[in-house]
């Protein structure tokens, strides 16, 4: 198997998008990646899209054609393909394509992600966001994600006497990293206070509890190592790429207050690359709900299980902490278009281990780590990227 | 141009508090009213509708004008809560102020700007000579799903506007700012609209009536600081003040005809009542800046001056109509609606 590097990455501004397309911004951070890798159109050999249910918000799938029209590479002919695991495509993406250059198959891989969500109205947005849910046992029966994450909370709260205000403690965090993100959908500071003062959507999360509906789309350029160097001098090597999946049911589960795919997922990422929890310098964890944050910094190890909500509320996590999470701004601020969400998270630590994050920089980052949950927690994928 | 011969307004007396609302459907009431700048809104009892409504404005318009309502060659009626689908509600008012058979007549439909562009065709049609008054109606009583945000908003009342060579208030120009947008919106048959959310500010409010204001005054060669007065469509309390500041309006040129942080969105009567309410106490001399806004979407401009028979007409006093007020709670509210069937 080879080694993998990252060498270009793009993104588009995360918000409500209502004058552009799909399309526009699958060309917008697709062209933006390769103008940053520096490589030509006709050096691509293969695309992977991350996409969750662009039928569904605007009725477009065969999103692969569609990228590669876009791109104006019709003429190569080269496979263009779609990948779907919910908010974790993204991230799925990112895998196959690491898979397909690693397997020697491909050298020039993009990788791309992207949801264009606000042609519908909140409560479709909704719906459809449950169809990653169990349309049969779960959303059927009217459980929405909100619900889901706060069955999940309450069972947090009760268990380790997580609190309210750790939980928005998690939103604080992360909307002041977004007020320093250029591209974030929130860039407003938020208090605790404005956090339980918001209106409540499902006991006990408030409205600033839980991720926007985001338009946006990210891309990223994939090499092998070896040949990374001709294209640029920051290299970013893929140190790991691991996938898990559990059920796709939350009541299916044996526990609800983890997420098990995303425990496996990292267990399975710090073995193939050689690192243990303690080594990362920055993360980008899979905050849609502040609750998620908080289960996935003890999926990770970063903090002994049950600790997560009081870690946050002393500032482990926080820009000058121990551990920054989050500094994009996580899902909460910098926004949550599903499907590019796996693939801006990559974009984040890729800046970061570059030294290029501006105002929100990490010191002396070399180590980073993504973590990308699909539904309540079905599909979990984790990459660690490292500076060589 | 043409001018304001005469005005009248009518909003029914009853009214729901944004509490009682929000109790029904477990909201934060103080969220709601600093959140929409709405602290209650007016209701429409069983037998009121937007016929009853358009009726007692033009009523009021007549007896306040003095006009001869023969003289009448227009009557237009917009708004998008007609009772007929198919029967006009202007041949309605037409008929009950007596100014049939020798007119026009049509209802109007453009969500909630319907009746300034009923006063757009009435001051065409004077300008051109083809009548002598036309009577341009803009009412509603408008309707909003149980549990949805236009809830706290969707209100009923209504004004009348008597359009003639001359008058109480010279219409100096009007411009008209259009486009396709779909922000807010109702199919044949549904019993409640629909909306695109956020999407009816920025790309649909806020770009429609800067587009309409900013065109209107750039076609007169005029600013903010050259009217004394602004009206601008009150879909909430809130819209009105940012689109002003975004202008460059003082709060206090906006606040005469703010009329939705007590009486709700009247729809196709917000404008025409915050002008109305304006007339009421506005001077000889002063200039007034009017705008509109329909969903779907477009804005109607309106520059006016007040001219000084305004002191011989018999003022509406709306503020002091508003005061009479009768508040029900959300069954009777419901009962009102007839949404018990």
């Amino acid at each position: 198997m080879r080694e993998v590097a990252v060498i270009g990455i793009g993104m588009t501004e995360f918000g409500e998008l209502w004058n552009r397309s799909f399309r526009d911004l699958v060309a917008e951070a697709g062209m933006q990646a390769i103008l940053d890798a520096g490589i030509e159109g006709d050096e691509i050999d293969a695309m992977f899209i991350g996409g969750m249910s662009s039928g569904r918000f605007i009725g477009q799938e065969h999103v692969g054609s569609l990228a590669v029209e876009v791109a104006g590479l019709e003429d190569l002919h080269i496979p263009s393909i779609r990948v779907e695991a919910a908010c974790a495509s993204g991230g799925v993406a990112m895998h196959q394509g690491f898979l397909a250059v690693a397997s020697g198959m491909y050298d020039v891989v993009v990788v791309g992600g992207a949801e264009k969500m606000t042609d519908v109205v909140g409560a479709e947005a909704t719906n459809i966001l449950a169809s990653a849910a169990d349309r049969e046992w779960e959303s059927f029966f009217g459980v929405t994600f909100p619900g889901l994450y706060a069955l999940m909370a309450r069972y947090h709260m009760q268990k380790y006497g997580t609190t309210q205000e750790q939980l928005a403690s998690v939103a604080v965090k992360n909307h002041y990293n977004g007020s320093l993100n250029p591209k974030a959908q929130f860039k407003r500071r938020i208090s605790v206070e404005d956090v339980l003062r918001s209106p409540m959507v499902a006991e006990p999360l408030h409205l600033l509890d839980c991720s926007p509906i985001t338009d946006g789309a990210a891309a990223a350029v994939i090499v092998p190592l070896e040949k990374a160097k001709e294209y640029t001098d920051k290299v970013v090597k893929i140190m790991a790429s691991a996938v898990a999946t559990d059920t796709l049911s939350l009541h299916g589960r044996k526990s609800f207050d983890s997420i098990p795919a995303a425990y496996h997922a990292a267990q399975r990422a710090y073995k193939m690359a050689g690192v243990e929890a303690k080594d990362i310098d920055v993360a980008e964890v899979h905050d849609c709900f502040t609750i998620a944050e908080i289960m996935a910094i003890e999926d990770l190890g970063f903090v002994e299980r049950g600790k997560g909500g009081k870690a946050t509320e002393e500032g482990l996590t926080s820009l000058e902490g121990e551990i920054p999470v989050n500094t994009s701004g996580g899902l909460k601020s910098k926004g949550h278009p599903v499907g590019a969400t796996g693939v801006a998270q990559i974009n984040e630590i890729v800046m970061q281990l570059r030294g290029e994050a501006g105002e929100r920089q990490v010191k002396d980052a070399r180590i980073g780590l993504t973590h990308n949950v699909g539904g309540s927690g079905g599909t979990a994928v984790v990459h660690i990227l490292g500076v060589i | 141009m043409a001018a304001i011969v005469g005005y009248g307004a009518y909003v029914p007396r009853y009214r729901i508090k944004a509490e009682e609302i929000a109790r029904m459907w477990g909201k934060e009431a103080s969220s709601i009213k600093s959140g929409l700048n709405i602290f209650e809104k007016s209701v429409p009892s069983m037998d009121e509708d937007t016929a009853t409504i358009s009726v007692e404005a033009a009523r009021r318009a007549i007896k306040a004008s003095k006009i001869n309502p023969k003289e009448i060659g227009a009557i237009y009626v917009g708004s998008e809560s007609h009772p007929y689908a198919v029967k006009p509600t202007a041949t309605i008012v037409a008929e009950a102020i007596e100014a049939t058979p020798e007119l026009t007549a049509a209802d109007y439909e453009f969500a909630c700007k319907a009746g300034t562009a009923g006063m757009q065709n009435c001051i065409a049609l004077v300008e051109t000579g083809m009548i002598k008054y036309g009577m341009a109606i803009g009412a509603d009583v408008s309707q909003a799903a149980p549990g949805d945000a236009l809830e706290y908003a969707a209100s009923a009342g209504g004004a009348a506007f008597i359009i003639g060579k001359e008058g109480i208030a010279k219409i100096n120009a009007t411009v008209s700012f259009t486009t396709d947008t779909p922000d807010f919106w109702r199919r044949e048959g549904e019993p409640y609209p629909g909306h695109g959310e956020r999407f009816t500010g920025e790309p649909a409010y806020f770009r429609h009536v800067m587009g309409a204001a900013k065109m209107l005054m750039e076609r007169m060669g005029t600013s903010p600081s050259d009217y004394d007065y602004a009206v601008f469509h009150q879909p909430n309390g809130k819209f009105p003040l940012r689109v002003a500041k975004k202008l460059g309006f003082e709060k206090e040129k906006v606040e005469a005809g703010l009329l939705c942080p007590i009486i709700g969105n009247t729809y196709s009567g917000s404008t025409m009542l915050g002008l109305a309410a304006v007339l009421d106490v506005a001077k000889p001399g002063e200039r007034i800046f009017a705008v509109s806004y329909g969903s779907g979407a477009g804005s109607d401009a309106f520059d006016i001056t007040v001219m000084d028979s305004i002191n011989a007409y018999p003022r509406q006093e709306i503020r002091k109509m508003l005061e009479e007020k009768v508040y029900v709670d959300y069954a009777t509210y419901m009962k009102f609606r007839r949404e018990f069937k």
